[in-house]
């Protein structure tokens, strides 16, 4: 595919064998090819590739005529754009002030510490992403994370890392069922 | 549709909701989701499902949006025809079920509804969010019969673009993302600006951390924001609108999008709106999560599809703006101010608030509160009586320490100017600010040292790199603030700091740089002993910071090498 995303072909050959890269076009079109829109394009790109790789940027910056390091520039300058894939769970602990005063940060060390990671990395096992974001808006609940996309509030460090682990284990054991 | 249509449409709805033996208005919005509302709401649909089919039952579910107390969600009110309003709060699916099945067999409720004078809705002045609470934004007919694009109409048939300038300016309304500039000067300055093409803007970039007044606005009734930028536009000149919502609001934006093709649909957005020869557009341009996108420069550079870096002001955006046309640019809840002006009247609309200040001013009051949520008050109340009548006081009986206002702009007040008036003027007194309209309260658990670390991290993060004063001097002020809060600092990094703080502020290119050192500086001055018992006692007094595990002297990672090498050699 790399070949023909650099050729500037993709309209002909191996599109039809990809419907991501179609839903891609079909956005790119809604837009009439506007190098404005290139945000928005980023944007649809991500959700359906889950992330933004080499082969994406090149392929919109292709599409839009921008430069390579135009779309590169704009796809690092926005935390909202991750140029790497996601792990299996997603753990995204709010930093807003409510949350910070309530004791998130002692939540991220926690996660940190149990995983050996960094907030903003994945572990090497690809199972866990961890996150800080900058406020999700629902201070009510402080100190709030969202795991997999679903709330959770008023939380404690061990009750988060028990939430975590029984994520994981729930995954496990339907591995194991399917074999 | 022309504006005879309009008013029919409202009577009809008016009617027709007048006929349903009973309302049941259920919050659905953010906070009250997290909190489960979506698994209440499937619960009533069901069992109303089920009573429906015997055929005897006659009412409506409104999953509306935020109704206030987000704490104690989720939220159901219950109106009956006669005005009979009771509402109960922290509801699971059993609970509502029970509480609707006793109202039908004339039954008291199983829990106690909250109390109907409860401080924390009749200290409020609710202009904004008038119809929040009361509506379903996804549907535009209840707009409508609350009044929506009653406004627009009016003005269209009415006035010309000067006089809504002038109904504006007289009003006294202010920009309510922060900085305060008048708005009416600003529509007027775009309105004579020379050009063929205009644009208006609503800023929906709310980046402050523990603020979601915008997100509530756009969430809770897009119409209003879509009427008052449509005014905007007549009275400029304007025949495009773009509206900015932030990343992480995805329910607004999808709210909004629907708002503006129910719009376009009935005539009211689009062109030869209310069938007049005003021609406007709005379009949705969804942010990828960057602070530095609520600086109206950088924000007009994201809207062009760009790194959102601000460039430097003068000429300002009301001369040249978006792909170099006049623009104006406002926050969404100026937007949403300007419908209910030209409805009532300027002299209303100044009728409340201070002398500088008018109006109200939405809040997100959290942290330390017993009732944390979105409020509105008029302009010039004291700081007390939010924190503690309609707060309802701090919870557990801790002790009032501070209030932060602004996010990382503004700074903390301490407990000493808690009667303060809160308005535009008193705030910049105390070296904070109005901001968004984030307000957190903090106990003595909190350490002040610390929140400022914690703002200046924020500010670190997200600044664009554009300048150096913002892009080095916050990395350098972090350190500072780093070396203090583990108790490896000295005295004379109490006056660097300083110095850096008003370096900053004089230097950077844009409001982000500018008004970082804020909360640095003003903590400085009302809580200096605390800076100095992690410098001089190295000692936490709210007991947050560990001076104790932390060596003095820190080797950088490289450095780590050689010292293992001298250890073993000497």
């Amino acid at each position: 595919m790399t070949t023909s995303v650099a050729a500037g072909r993709p309209n002909q050959d191996r599109q039809g064998e990809n419907p991501r890269l179609q839903l891609l076009e079909k956005s790119l079109k809604k837009f009439h090819y506007q190098q404005d829109a290139l945000i928005e394009v980023l944007h649809i790109a991500q959700e359906t590739f889950g992330h933004l790789d080499e082969e994406i940027l090149d392929y919109v910056s292709l599409r839009l005529r921008l430069p390579p390091s135009w779309v590169f520039g704009v796809a690092t300058f926005y935390n909202f754009f991750s140029l790497d894939p996601q792990g299996d769970h997603v753990c995204v602990v709010c930093m807003g002030t409510a949350c910070y005063v309530k004791g998130a940060g002692e939540i991220v060390a926690r996660i940190e510490q149990a995983f050996s990671m960094k907030a903003g990395e994945t572990t090497p096992d690809g199972k866990l992403t961890l996150m800080a974001a900058r406020c999700l808006g629902n201070c009510s609940l402080a100190p709030m994370l969202t795991l997999d996309g679903e709330v959770l509030g008023k939380q404690t460090p061990e009750a988060t890392l028990a939430a975590i682990q029984e994520k994981m284990r729930l995954v496990q054991a339907r591995q194991e069922d399917t074999k | 549709m022309n504006p005879a249509e309009l008013h029919s449409l409202a009577e009809q709805e008016r009617q027709r909701q007048k006929e349903q033996a009973l309302r049941l208005f259920l919050c659905y919005s953010t906070p009250c989701l997290s909190a489960g509302a979506d698994k209440v709401k499937s619960a009533l649909e069901a069992l109303i499902a089920e009573r429906r089919k015997s055929g005897e039952v006659d009412l409506e579910l409104v999953a509306t949006g935020c109704m206030g107390p987000c704490s104690r969600g989720p939220l159901l009110r219950i109106l009956s025809p006669e005005g009979g309003e009771r509402m109960f709060e922290k509801l699971t699916p059993e609970t509502a079920c029970d509480i609707l099945r006793r109202h039908w067999a004339d039954e008291p409720p199983p829990v106690e509804p909250l109390a109907v004078d409860l401080p924390f809705f009749s200290r409020q002045t609710r202009i904004v969010l008038d119809n929040s609470g009361w509506i379903d934004p996804e549907k535009i007919e209840q707009s409508i019969a609350r009044g929506a694009y009653g406004a627009l109409a009016y003005v269209l048939r009415e006035m010309n673009p000067e006089e809504v300038c002038n109904t504006i300016k007289s009003s006294g309304l202010r920009g309510r993302g922060g900085g305060g500039y008048p708005t009416g000067v600003k529509w007027e300055l775009v309105r004579k600006s020379p050009a063929e093409r205009k644009f208006v803007v609503a800023n929906g970039d709310e980046g402050d951390p523990g603020a979601y007044m915008d997100r509530t606005i756009m969430e809770s009734d897009p119409h209003r924001v879509l009427e008052g930028m449509a005014i905007a536009g007549y009275a400029t000149g304007a025949e495009q609108g773009y509206i900015y919502v932030r990343g992480e609001y995805p329910l607004a934006a999808a709210r909004l999008s629907r708002a503006i093709k129910d719009a376009e649909r009935k005539g009211l957005l689009g062109s030869r709106i209310l069938e007049s020869n005003f021609n406007f557009r709005i379009d949705l341009r969804v942010g990828a999560g960057a602070f530095v996108c609520g600086e109206e420069t950088a924000l007009m550079t994201s809207i062009m599809g760009r790194r959102g870096q601000p460039v430097p002001r003068p000429p300002y955006p009301a001369q040249s703006g978006l792909w170099g046309y006049p623009t104006l640019i406002n926050n969404v809840e100026t937007f949403a101010n300007v419908a209910p002006i030209l409805k009532n009247g300027a002299e209303w609309f100044s009728g409340f608030g201070t002398e500088k200040s008018k109006g109200t001013k939405v809040f997100a009051l959290c942290g330390e509160v017993v009732n944390s949520g979105l409020i509105e008050v008029h302009m010039g109340i004291r700081l007390r009586e939010i924190v503690f009548d309609i707060g309802g006081g701090l919870p557990d009986g801790g002790a009032f320490k501070a209030a932060q206002t602004g996010g990382p702009s503004g700074g903390c007040i301490p407990a000493a100017h808690l009667d303060t008036p809160v308005d535009y003027e008193s705030l910049k007194e105390l070296g904070s600010m109005m901001g968004s309209g984030g307000l957190i309260v903090m106990n003595q658990g909190s350490c002040m040292p610390d929140v400022a670390k914690f703002f200046m991290e924020f500010c670190q993060d997200e600044s664009c790199g554009k300048c150096v004063p913002c892009r080095v001097g916050t990395v350098e002020m972090h350190e500072i603030l780093t070396r203090i809060t583990n108790g490896a600092a000295v005295l004379e990094d109490l006056e660097m700091l300083e110095d850096l703080c008003r370096l900053v502020q004089e230097s950077s290119l844009c409001g982000l740089g500018m008004t970082a050192p804020n909360p640095v500086l003003n903590t400085l001055e009302y809580f200096r002993d605390e800076y100095l018992a992690h410098i001089r006692d190295r000692r936490c007094p709210a007991e947050v910071c560990r001076l104790d595990k932390v060596p003095l002297l820190k080797l950088p990672e490289h450095a780590r090498e050689l010292a293992i090498f001298l250890k073993e050699k000497c």
